[in-house]
């Protein structure tokens, strides 16, 4: 009844080519990020967003970063965690050695494009191999940059330690300290990540992504040059990937090791995508909430409901519980989240009267 | 409609746990302590007997006691899979739990307190890394929130030079000598090699640092290597499966097992059992006490072994971890006691309780009514020696029990000290942060 | 120097017969059924728990009673689930009532070899050879439970769904797995000789050590690795086998049970799998950590072709030979030139290793050429 496009009229190129066509998307769109904004912070405790809203927030760019590479470009990539190091790494020997660039949008904007530079380059194989070949051979790129940063000694400044710490971070003079500051500049740097991404897979490199996805050598025929849209793939993929790894390390530990950016960090973020939906924006953010929360919930609930359980039966049913949610979700709905959305939006269309 | 009764039935029941929540902390005469623990995981096997000794600590105080001064003791375990991030969510979900929030919190892991350091000045919650931790956080007028008591790793990795040196008669007869560190590669296992690399500057030794990967079950070539270079003795700083693999690969290679010293988290029963016969003649330092039982094992049996109110079984009290986990409960429980004199008998905010820590005062009278003897040495800590002591010993496995091998050691401040500073300025000045004049202080 | 090169390299290449095992396990599921199999390690993990935990003196059985009763409610209740749905769709294709029934009845069956084993688990300590016997069946019932539960729901889904899937698998196997048995470490004991032998050692000073464990391990994965070949080559079985792994829909079409071949695949990898966990855990003692070891295999994999059983001998030896001689002789190199802190390359050595090969030969080393047409 409320979700009707009959009636919306486009009668110029502008509103053809909105993001939005639907007014009732745009509003929706517009409501979610003012209650981002503006709601949450009313009513959100300091656990809710270091422990909930900033890991979602962080993970969703990264998600966003990993689907343009697997779920727009069909390039499977297991290295995610090692590209997040490498913004988190290069973000932090630049704000380490520049103070000038003592400015959280330059440092992370940085982290992204050295991100992008090692996408670049472990891209390359992606030209000769495919599928789980190249998904395993991305591997090689996960476990080469966690040994670099934990053997290399200039990159973590000499530390005995290895772990490296940041602190006094601020946005043109905004110091950005308190849970709620960090929340509030992440949101803001997602949302228009967000709106760049949506733009980028609209457009023609996100339609010559998905021709390569779709079938290479066909691709190839019609004129897309396959060396090209790969490594343009790569690239944005790294760079968003390492702006939410220079985030994580920056806003989110604020002292870290390599370890911060394993193997299993990797398989969390693949897990948003495909649980939250290949090829879609949206999916990736459900997805990052779904396996952000998940667990946290799993921990948490039977303390909630009062049962009294050993750490370690709890901790072993979380996984157990959280392995055979996934197993279900990918067998009731193997498109993800985001096409779950998409029935709802259907379902709407004919609401109330489906007939 | 299965469906809609299903999200119903899912809605109430987590309206109910929220309710739950809210009204779960009633009690007000109760001091929250949360424990970060693993008994999961690689690392589980050394996880699990350390978190039963701090829960039967605690629970101990509870029974006999009735708590501290009064003060029951609320106590909620938190599995961190020794994985930092999930540390970090565990320390943020509880430190605001009980009527004062968290007394302090016991990390359990260096990484998780790399973590935490940042966060401990900002929520005023001290850290206990009881023989773990940053090295430098001792220098409290830098790190007000951190105690790594008993010792630090620069304090194991000089105690355990010393006995080397002097089974070799005298630091002057190491030069020429090799020395190899077989160490976890995490923060953990990088923290001695700052020390070692000065001691050997100071004598002339070769040091060569060997990382072995998360979690430490492939450890062949390491171990080839050290066939081959023939050092002249092997350093271990393992955790977990790790020492047990290192002590079995140095078995496959010949390696002499008394050439071998593991650092006090590298020397307890799950390290060697799993290799049997071949851990015979091992040896690691000892973070003051050692295995066995004492006084204090007697009022556990009595209060809650015998009224089957333990958190293991019977044959496992005494061993090394579980006694570590009791000392590490104890000195937490003796720091509120000692704040508890100046503040009250009620349940302390994390800021009592730091000072608590920074006046902590064990003399051997105390340590006896504690039921301790034997296990522990007087400590002081003051606020610009957040150790407190920096003793320990060496102990020897022989195939079915940890034997001591030495006398005490304590670690060179002439060697460690100027580390100390040197370190804590450079954190202090890379912060900005203020630094406090321990010599104001009483 | 002749002496530590082929010291590392007899070590490297012994290590890499196991890499070659759990391997096989890999490939042997994906050339049958386009999975790449992740829980390939959390299996290894769990087959060797079972083993050790059935062969040792239980003691603390109060604690694990409680863990078992849990675990069984949590495996029944996700069973009844994913059952539900599967009925569901059953009588949604018009399933007749045979399929009901039969599912009713290797339900009960299920339960009743659970109950065997509970009852049994309380008894005590068994001998190896029995405890032996019990795992490989519990390996079977796995494989037929990931058959009937997850598979069958999955089948023409895309390659990364599946794979995703076997992540799930393994993380709820994981879970499964110690909440049953334990998260601490325990033994297996093969009674084999841990000394080390020393061979040669007139030629070369201090002789040429060989670990006899490691020996042991080689040759019963050889021994192992023969079998299976002849298992694919000369039966019935393995031929339907290697029918299907060409064409699953032509296999289908001369009248190859697709389902019952699955079934044995995965039966016959979860035997891999305990073969590894029983050497690995004879070696290392049994412990959540030798999950991870499954990683090493992943190199071997891309080296040897996904779908090669040669492939993955050949592979899996390169690998372990690769590796260890690169840490030993290549890392000091590096160490020094570059001033790093400490070695440990062997951990991303084997995949760049591995990638050098894939540039050449994007389908491996014996896997089979990939064609493609538009």
């Amino acid at each position: 009844m409320f979700y009707r496009e009959a009636g919306q009229f486009k009668t110029n190129y502008v509103a053809d080519q909105q993001i939005f066509p639907v007014l009732q998307d745009r509003l929706f769109v517009l409501a979610a990020i003012v209650a981002a904004f503006v709601a949450v912070p009313l009513f959100a405790t300091p656990y809710l967003y270091t422990e909930i809203l900033i890991p979602f927030l962080i993970l969703s760019l990264a998600a966003i970063g990993l689907n343009i590479l697997v779920g727009y470009c069909g390039q499977v990539s297991l290295g995610t965690g090692g590209f997040m190091a490498v913004g988190a790494y290069a973000a932090y020997n630049l704000w380490l050695r520049v103070p000038e660039a003592n400015n959280l949008i330059v440092v992370f904007l940085f982290g992204g494009l050295m991100a992008a530079a090692v996408g670049i380059l472990f891209g390359i194989p992606s030209l000769r191999i495919k599928g789980f070949y190249l998904a395993v051979a991305t591997l090689a790129a996960q476990f080469f940059l966690d040994w670099l940063f934990a053997r290399v000694k200039w990159l973590t400044n000499y530390t005995p330690s290895g772990s490296v710490a940041v602190g006094n971070t601020s946005v043109f003079g905004w110091k950005i300290d308190t849970p709620d500051e960090r929340y509030l500049f992440i949101l803001a740097f997602v949302v228009v990540a967000t709106l760049v991404a949506k733009n980028l897979v609209r457009g023609h490199i996100g339609r010559s992504w998905m021709a390569i996805r779709d079938m290479d050598i066909a691709a190839e025929i019609i004129g897309f040059r396959p060396l090209r849209t790969k490594l343009t793939a790569f690239a944005v993929s790294s760079f968003f990937i390492g702006i939410a790894g220079a985030m994580w390390a920056f806003l989110r530990l604020g002292a870290w090791e390599p370890l911060a950016f394993d193997i299993n960090r990797s398989f969390q973020i693949l897990f948003m995508v495909i649980i939250g939906g290949l090829g879609s924006l949206l999916g990736s953010f459900l997805g990052a909430a779904f396996i952000v929360l998940t667990p946290i919930l799993l921990n948490q609930l039977p303390g909630w409901l009062g049962v009294k359980m050993s750490t370690a039966l709890l901790s072993h049913l979380e996984f157990m519980v959280f392995g055979a949610m996934i197993v279900f979700f990918l067998i009731v709905e193997p498109h993800g989240l985001a096409r779950l959305w998409a029935v709802a939006k259907e379902k709407l269309r004919l609401w109330p009267f489906p007939h | 409609m299965g469906l809609r009764k299903a999200a119903l039935v899912g809605a109430a029941l987590v309206s109910a746990g929220f309710a739950m929540a809210a009204t779960g902390a009633s009690a007000q005469n109760e001091q929250f302590i949360p424990g970060l623990v693993y008994r999961t995981g690689a690392y589980a096997p050394n996880g699990i007997p350390f978190a039963n000794g701090v829960a039967d600590y605690y629970a101990l105080i509870n029974e006999r006691d009735g708590g501290i001064n009064g003060v029951k003791i609320l106590y909620e375990e938190c599995d961190t899979g020794y994985a930092t991030d999930r540390g970090v969510e565990c320390y943020e979900r509880l430190k605001n739990k009980g009527p004062t929030g968290a007394a302090y919190v016991n990390p359990l892991s260096t990484g998780i307190t790399f973590a935490l350091t940042e966060k401990a000045p900002i929520d005023k919650i001290p850290l206990i890394t009881m023989g773990y931790g940053r090295s430098e956080s001792r220098d409290g007028s830098v790190f007000q929130w951190n105690f790594p008591l008993l010792g630090t790793y620069w304090s194991a990795a000089d105690i355990i030079m010393q006995h080397i040196a002097k089974k070799e008669g005298g630091f002057d007869k190491l030069k020429g000598k090799k020395i190899v560190l077989v160490y976890h590669d995490s923060p953990y296992g990088k923290e001695p090699i700052a020390l070692l690399e000065q001691r050997a500057k100071m004598h002339g030794f070769t040091f060569t640092p060997m990382p072995v990967t998360h979690p430490g079950v492939e450890q062949k070539a390491t171990w080839l290597q050290i066939r081959q270079n023939r050092p002249d003795y092997v350093l271990l700083w393992g955790w977990g499966i790790m020492n047990s693999t290192s002590i079995k690969e140095a078995v496959a290679v010949g390696y002499p097992r008394d050439k071998m010293y593991g650092v006090w988290w590298s020397g307890a029963e799950p390290d060697v059992r799993p290799a049997e016969g071949g851990a015979k003649g091992y040896n690691a330092a000892m973070l003051q006490h050692g295995a066995g039982q004492f006084a204090i094992h007697g009022e556990l049996k009595k209060h809650l072994y015998d009224k089957n109110k333990g958190s293991t079984k019977w044959e496992e009290v005494g061993e090394v971890l579980y006694n570590r986990g009791l000392v590490n409960a104890m000195l937490g429980v003796e720091a509120i006691r000692t704040a508890q004199k100046k503040f009250g008998n009620k349940p302390l905010t994390g800021e009592q309780v730091r000072w608590g820590i920074e006046n902590l005062d064990l003399n051997e009278a105390r340590i006896k009514e504690l039921g301790l003897e034997g296990m522990l040495k007087p400590l002081k800590v003051s606020c610009s020696d957040h150790e407190g002591t920096r003793e320990g010993r060496i102990q020897q496995w022989d195939g079915a029990k940890w034997n001591v091998v030495s006398d005490w050691y304590q670690s060179d401040d002439k060697v460690l000290k100027p580390m100390v500073d040197a370190a804590a300025k450079k954190y202090a000045e890379e912060k900005k942060l203020p630094v406090v004049d321990c010599s104001k202080q009483s | 120097m002749l002496g530590p090169f082929l010291e590392t390299l007899i070590g490297g290449l012994l290590t890499g017969v196991l890499y070659s095992l759990v391997a096989l396990g890999f490939v042997l599921i994906f050339k049958a059924s386009g999975v790449f199999n992740f829980a390939q390690g959390a299996m290894v993990l769990f087959a060797a728990l079972t083993l050790a935990r059935l062969a040792d003196q239980i003691d603390d059985k109060e604690v694990h009673l409680v863990h078992f009763v849990v675990a069984a409610g949590v495996l029944g209740g996700t069973l009844a689930l994913i059952g539900w749905y599967a009925l569901r769709e059953y009588v949604a294709r018009g399933g007749g009532e045979g399929e009901r029934r039969k599912m009713l009845l290797m339900a009960a069956g299920g339960a009743l070899i659970g109950g065997v084993v509970a009852f049994a688990y309380g008894k005590g300590a068994w001998p190896l050879w029995i405890a032996l016997a019990a795992t490989a069946s519990i390996m079977g019932l796995l494989a037929y439970a990931i058959e009937r539960l997850v598979l069958r729901h999955l089948v023409n889904q895309e390659g990364i769904i599946l794979f995703m899937a076997t992540l799930g698998i393994a993380y709820f196997l994981d879970g499964f797995g110690q909440t049953l048995w334990g998260s601490d470490i325990y033994k297996i004991n093969l009674g084999l000789p841990n000394e080390p032998i020393f061979l040669f050692e007139g030629v070369f000073e201090g002789g040429l050590l060989v670990d006899p464990g490691d020996l042991f391990a080689a040759l019963i994965a050889a021994i192992l690795v023969t079998v299976l070949a002849i298992f694919f080559q000369r039966t019935r079985i393995g031929r339907a086998l290697r029918a299907v792994a060409d064409d699953h829909a032509a296999a289908q079409s001369v009248g190859i049970p697709l389902d019952r071949i699955w079934l044995i695949v995965w039966t016959v990898s979860g035997l891999v799998a305990l073969a590894a966990g029983v050497i690995w855990g004879a070696k290392l003692g049994v412990q959540f950590s030798i999950s991870l070891i499954a990683l090493k295999a992943l190199p071997v994999l891309i080296l040897g072709g996904f779908t090669s059983v040669p492939g993955a001998i050949v592979g899996g030896l390169i690998i372990g030979a690769g590796e260890k001689l690169s840490e030993v002789f290549l890392a000091p190199i590096l160490i020094r030139a570059f001033d790093l802190a400490g070695g440990g390359i062997e951990n991303w050595f084997a995949y760049v290793l591995a990638l050098i090969f894939l540039l050449f030969r994007p389908q491996g080393l014996f896997g089979e050429r990939i064609i493609e047409r538009v």
